[in-house]
């Protein structure tokens, strides 16, 4: 690990005047420190966040869940309004990586990373998330752009996420033997006017929106629904745990089974 | 006093274990210590046209940058195999040199290029991205099968064949097997594994140029070994100035066995900077450069006669010894393979040829079985599929087979002193409920679910070993054990053993058997080892061998206490020593009521000489203190047995498996401490199950290690698993005094087969291992998924 210049902030503003061009916000550093400690990146500052009291925290409201930036997956996985109001998500956060990295990591680290494997993508672009930074609001569909890349411009910070309420939602995830990261996840959630299917894990380009079966779906929301489409292996990643083509097949059997448990 | 020996101590190295207070290699710090890291090949294999240390050495905090040319210089020698392998045609096997630090050429991704010394690990890591290595990139030797018809690695080693090994007559197995009525073919994998020890590997050299000692700190199996084979070989110390200390070690699987590049480089670089070098694994380290284990692959064939009994095995391995020809990478494929292919059958007439091949790879050596889960394997898939082809149930055919008359001579190697392997069949086949199992299938298949059954016997030769036997094939020294019992004037006894534990429980297991033969309370006992500088000379832990060996050179050194205790009771009570009887801790005086403890006696052996009113209760002419040393060189290895019975469940959707159920009855002998027993019975199923169905030590076709970390590596987890059922029948080994035959390997040879049977028997057709679940889901694919009768 090279070093580095530790820094907390008290709040938001103040975050933003400590980064520098060399600066890395600090939340749960679940992905951040080791990629420090493996040399792969390195910072002359690490202005950490976890301080800023209305960074954290969940507010439901009639129409959306808002979870500040710096809120734990083992917040989000045991909190009474998640568990209520988007069950699937509590149930997404509670099959993130292990207790220690549940206990550290936040959402708000989760998306600003945005891991090609990680689950909570897929959750913001199925569950049609508004991204709230310090800046700007910004939609879920424009805020994912690639591996590890997104609309987020240097030194901006997430403050919240809001996800609006569906009426309902799955989540279903086949995990990397090894890593537990998705291999493949499927997300999705049923909204009056129509359904949105998110998948994390499976593509090169990361976390992307099925309009297949989100149209499908929109016609028949069932299970049987899947069975007739067909997923190519475009574009899907390959590795040593799945091929493409097994990617391609476990999207329709873990969507299958996300509307089984819808 | 109730018998230590069998029952359920609890260990006594836990509490510091699991406080946090383990003092592991990595746990020292030295005064004036400075930090190193090591400059690796990013490549397979390419010759090294320039070094350039020219930036690094003027980075802050450098001490010392060290390259294979300084290593030379100063005539260090390389790392060796121990153990020569000759070929069919007579000739000596053939390795490459194996400089600690690489010269002219690079031959496996992690090969050592040159050590960074500096006052902090940051500066140390720093400074190595300045080294500038230049490469000249070649193609890169990869594939176990390809291997002999690729470019030769190493000039005059051609086809990169080591050795070709044949052990049994060829062409009397080709002639059975076509008297067989039936003979079974089979082409199979035993995938590379990594074995991720808890405790990544540590060295720290400290070079006292006062004394001119040299101390090597280091997570090592067999110190001794070590100290021994960096003397005589790398001369980079005498012996006598030379200690190897090995505290705590958090694992090995057989991975910390040799020494290792690192070793050598740190302690001859403490020796040129006179000062202490510590180098720390990191896990990516560890994952590259630690020695693999497996990596076999194996044409088998099996003549069955109508009656049902197996007339012929022949066997052809090519075995992938990575780049370089580790200390035990050459007995491992062979004598500790090849004659196990047996199993635990009578099979009249059998042969097998091992080809070893030096890929660009990491050095492959023992792994936790080390050639016996190789052989398991083959004779246990083979056997299963004869079973299926004969249409005879899988207990019915293995009974039909089984060796039933003791001592038994295979047509091989081995004499096999005892056992009885129906019994432990049996008892696993009322464990399993193997007679209700048909109904659990078609409840699996109710819910989607393939169920499948394996079984796996297997026998495995432990207690390593018969000093004059191994030395006869080829091992380059004597494999006896060694075992020091000192009491101390206030009647505690410290015990010095050459074996090492790395987990196994030695300090509980070792104080056991010398509680119940001095009568000595076990807190009273201390048992010491993992350093050159206290105990006798010892050959270490591996192979089950320890408490067989180890543990019997203990219990021998026990004997020569109360031999020479009876002596000095004798005397103390006016008898003679013929009628001295010892039990509990006691001498008593026969037909009489007199008697001393063994502590009393302890206590007398420090007051010697007589002088005017002083008069010792020594008997003339016995020596003063309480000391026995014992050597103990077994007469025959050792066969542990068992039958493991694995039940799986395949989701048709997915491919994925999940082991359901697992029943597992070895025989070990006698068994001194059963918890810990079960421990290590639990861990190697563990860890064959993750060979079975998880793990893979996978390179891409440019020798890129791409199962690197546990992001692509599969270890098992808790998760994976059910509860096992484990259940135990006796027969005791003859061929030692305490009747033990080893326990810490079976696990991990038993089940691969066992696991693998059952996949293969829920999918209907054969699948690799790993059985990964896109491999099962590929073959269901092919054969169409099953639904359950309406």
């Amino acid at each position: 690990m090279k070093s580095f210049n530790f820094k907390s902030a008290n709040n938001s503003k103040e975050a933003v005047k400590l980064f520098s061009g060399r600066s890395a916000f600090l939340s749960g550093g679940m992905s951040l420190l080791p990629a420090i400690k493996l040399r792969l990146a390195a910072y002359s500052d690490l202005i950490n966040i976890k301080k800023i009291k209305g960074l954290s925290g969940i507010k439901v409201s009639s129409k959306s869940l808002r979870i500040g930036a710096t809120t734990t997956h083992a917040e989000v996985s045991t909190s009474k309004e998640v568990l209520k109001s988007i069950p699937s998500l509590a149930k997404l956060a509670d099959g993130i990586g292990d207790p220690q990295v549940r206990n550290r990591g936040t959402i708000g680290g989760s998306i600003a990373n945005n891991d090609p494997a990680a689950d909570y993508p897929s959750a913001c672009l199925a569950l049609n998330a508004i991204i709230h930074t310090n800046k700007r609001k910004i939609e879920a569909d424009k805020f994912f752009k690639g591996i590890f890349e997104t609309d987020l411009k240097k030194g901006e910070l997430i403050e919240a996420v809001e996800f609006q309420l569906p009426e309902k939602s799955s989540y279903a995830k086949y995990p990397n033997p090894a890593s537990r990261y998705a291999i493949v996840g499927v997300y999705i959630a049923r909204y009056k006017k129509d359904v949105r299917v998110a998948v994390t894990g499976a593509s090169s380009g990361g976390v992307y929106r099925l309009k297949e079966i989100e149209e499908a779906l929109s016609n028949n929301f069932s299970p049987s629904t899947i069975e007739n489409i067909n997923i190519s292996s475009k574009n899907l990643n390959g590795d040593i745990h799945a091929s493409p083509e097994y990617r391609s097949h476990l999207i329709k059997v873990m969507a299958k089974r996300a509307l089984e448990s819808c | 006093m109730a018998s230590l020996i069998g029952s359920r101590v609890e260990r006594k190295e836990d509490k510091r274990f699991l406080t946090g207070k383990g003092q592991y290699t990595a746990d020292i710090n030295l005064v004036n210590q400075t930090f190193a890291t090591f400059v690796r090949s990013p490549h397979a294999r390419a010759q090294i046209s320039k070094i350039d240390i020219s930036k690094a050495e003027k980075a802050p905090g450098v001490i010392k940058v060290l390259t294979g040319e300084d290593l030379s210089a100063d005539k260090i020698g390389g790392l060796i195999a121990g153990w020569k392998i000759v070929s069919q045609d007579g000739k000596d096997m053939k390795v490459p040199p194996h400089p600690p630090l690489a010269k002219d050429t690079v031959n496996y991704v992690g090969d050592h290029v040159a050590i960074v010394i500096a006052e902090t690990l940051e500066e140390a890591k720093n400074a190595a991205e300045l080294v500038n290595v230049s490469y000249k990139l070649k193609k890169a030797v990869v594939n176990t099968k390809d291997a002999m018809n690729s470019d030769a690695i190493y000039e005059g080693i051609e086809r990169n064949l080591c050795f070709d090994f044949l052990l049994g007559d060829k062409g009397k197995t080709d002639a059975e097997l076509s008297k067989a009525d039936k003979v079974i073919k089979l082409d199979l994998i035993n995938n590379r594994l990594i074995p991720n020890a808890m405790e990544p590997r540590a060295s720290i050299g400290d070079y006292n140029p006062s004394s001119e000692q040299l101390t090597l700190y280091t997570t090592n199996q067999n110190p001794h070994l070590t100290r021994l084979v960096l003397s005589a070989f790398s001369a980079i110390q005498p012996e006598h100035k030379f200690r190897v200390v090995a505290p705590d070690v958090g694992g090995g699987f057989g991975s910390k066995i040799y020494p290792y590049a690192e070793d050598a480089v740190v302690a001859w670089a403490s020796k040129k900077i006179e000062r202490p070098v510590k180098w720390v694994a990191e896990r990516s380290e560890s994952f590259l450069s630690d020695c693999h284990g497996r990596d076999h692959v194996t044409h088998v064939e099996l003549g069955v006669k109508n009656d049902g009994k197996i007339n012929a095995l022949k066997v052809e391995t090519i075995a992938n010894i990575g780049a370089y020809a580790s200390l035990f990478a050459t007995v491992t494929p062979t004598y500790l393979y090849a004659p196990l292919i047996l199993g635990l059958y009578d099979i009249p007439t059998a042969s097998c040829n091992v080809k070893a091949v030096f890929t660009n790879t990491a050095p492959v050596d023992a792994y936790r079985g080390a050639g016996r889960p190789e052989a398991t394997f083959l004779i246990e898939r083979i056997v299963t599929e004869a079973a299926k082809e004969m249409g005879i149930d899988q207990a019915e055919f293995r009974k039909k087979n089984f060796i039933k008359k003791f001592p038994h001579q295979q047509c091989l190697v081995h004499n096999i002193d005892s056992g009885d392997y129906s019994a432990h069949l049996e008892k696993a086949l009322e464990v399993a409920d193997y007679k209700n199992f048909e109904n659990r299938r078609s409840q699996s298949l109710k819910k989607g679910k393939l169920r499948g059954i394996g079984f796996s016997s297997y026998i495995e030769a432990c207690g390593i070993a018969p000093s004059a036997v191994v030395m006869s094939i080829g091992a380059g020294v004597g494999l006896w054990e060694s075992a020091e019992i000192r009491f101390n004037a206030t009647g505690n006894v410290s015990v010095f053993t050459g074996a090492h534990s790395h987990g196994q429980g030695h300090e509980t297991t070792f104080a056991q058997i010398v509680g119940d033969k001095l009568g000595v309370a076990i807190e009273n006992i201390d048992v010491i080892h993992g350093d050159t500088d206290k105990g006798p000379f010892g050959m270490g832990t591996y192979g089950s061998r320890s408490l067989a060996v180890g543990g019997t050179a203990i219990a021998k050194a026990c004997d020569k206490i109360v031999e020479k205790g009876k002596k000095v009771a004798a005397h103390m009570l006016e008898g003679k020593p013929e009628d001295i009887d010892f039990k509990n801790g006691e001498f008593v005086l026969k037909n009489s009521n007199k008697k001393k403890t063994i502590g009393e006696i302890a206590f007398a052996c420090y007051l010697p000489g007589q002088y005017g009113e002083i008069k010792s209760p020594l008997p003339q002419g016995v020596e003063p203190g309480l000391k026995e040393t014992a050597f103990y060189d077994p007469v025959n290895f050792s066969f542990p047995a068992g039958t493991h019975i694995c039940e799986v469940e395949i989701d048709q959707e997915t491919g994925e498996t999940k082991v359901e159920k697992y029943t597992a009855v070895d025989d070990f002998g006698t068994i001194i401490n059963p918890m810990v027993v079960e421990g290590q019975v639990y861990g190697g199923i563990v860890q064959g199950i993750g060979q079975a169905l998880y793990e893979n030590g996978n390179y891409d076709e440019s020798g890129q290690l791409t199962s690197a970390s546990y992001m692509d590596y599969t270890m098992p987890r808790a998760d994976n698993f059910p509860q096992f059922k484990l259940d135990f029948t006796t027969t005791p080994a003859t061929s030692n005094p305490l009747g033990s035959k080893g326990c810490g390997e079976a696990g991990a040879i038993a089940s691969p087969p066992a696991v693998m049977n059952a996949v293969i028997d829920a999918v209907g057709s054969d699948v690799s291992m790993p059985a990964t679940a896109e491999k099962v889901w590929k073959v269901l694919k092919k054969n169409g998924s099953k639904k359950a009768a309406a």
